[in-house]
């Protein structure tokens, strides 16, 4: 259970509890804030877990719940899904997804349904499907879900769903991964904070900065 | 008349807006990761905020004066 003690250049010394550092990093990843507020430092949990939380849900929403996922339908890693996955818990749902669509099956939580590229009708390539109308054949349409791998071959030649869901939200679907991406880059820094506590210029730190400056202005 | 390269510059000036939430929330989780108490966590959240905002200004001139260079 490591106390640090800060001396600042200014101020009073600040006292930090970090308690069981592991189980306070592992709390921060799995959800922003959690670990800082186990080690009762509130004010911070509080702040990591409306920023990161509101730029991770609010990048989700500009995706349209499809710009965070783990694996394409090949089951290729997303390389984005690393640095999205820096957010914990609210980002492991497209494991799940992955998980459950790549037997070939429907994802959980349909959004909406699409017709494959080399359906007979070329007039209907791609719309989205009417749930209305009762005479689609369903077994053959393609089920976006929230956070899902694109479904669908990919293709090169074809639009494929990744391709359509650039095209359907324009530059909303790039930003949406940059701002979960981002989210999840921060809640690392979060979970550093937790486990080691703020990187406060103490009092000997500074001094030590003054006198390589100095020594630095000495030999020039 | 004005390049090319400029035009296309400001006409994707809408999405800038789209970095200012990103630059509130970096800066106050920087500031949160180098402070331990609220009011000094703003007080180096706004620094942070301004050394951005002018770094993303330093570019954007570089970029609007190659587009007449080219």
């Amino acid at each position: 259970m490591p106390e640090i003690v800060y001396t600042q250049p200014e101020g009073e010394p600040v006292h930090v509890n970090l308690k069981d550092q592991y189980w306070a990093a592992f709390l921060a990843w799995l959800f922003p804030g959690a670990g800082h507020i186990y080690q009762g430092r509130y004010a911070k949990g509080l702040l990591f877990m409306v920023c990161i939380m509101s730029t991770f849900l609010y990048g989700l929403g500009l995706g349209r719940g499809r710009c965070v996922y783990a694996t394409d339908s090949m089951g290729k890693l997303n390389y984005y899904y690393i640095g999205q996955v820096g957010v914990g818990l609210p980002a492991l749902p497209a494991v799940v997804q992955s998980i459950k669509t790549s037997g070939g099956k429907d994802p959980f939580f349909e959004l909406c349904e699409r017709f494959p590229a080399d359906y007979e009708n070329v007039g209907m390539r791609y719309h989205k499907v009417d749930r209305t109308q009762e005479d689609i054949p369903r077994e053959r349409t393609l089920k976006d879900g929230l956070m899902a791998p694109p479904p669908g071959p990919i293709s090169l030649n074809d639009a494929d769903s990744l391709g359509m869901w650039h095209f359907d939200y324009k530059h909303m679907f790039e930003i949406g991964v940059l701002y979960t991406l981002v989210a999840g880059l921060l809640n690392m820094l979060a979970i550093y904070d937790a486990f080691c506590g703020p990187a406060i210029i103490t009092m000997a730190q500074k001094e030590e900065l003054e006198k390589r400056k100095n020594k630095v202005k000495g030999d020039l | 008349m004005m390049p090319i390269a400029t035009i296309i510059l400001f006409s994707a000036i809408a999405k800038i807006w789209y970095s200012l939430p990103l630059i509130v929330v970096v800066s106050l989780c920087y500031g949160a990761t180098r402070h331990e108490q609220l009011r000094e966590i703003v007080i180096y959240s706004i620094k942070t905020a301004i050394w951005v905002l002018g770094f993303m200004a330093a570019i954007f001139l570089i970029v609007m004066l190659t587009g007449y260079w080219i």
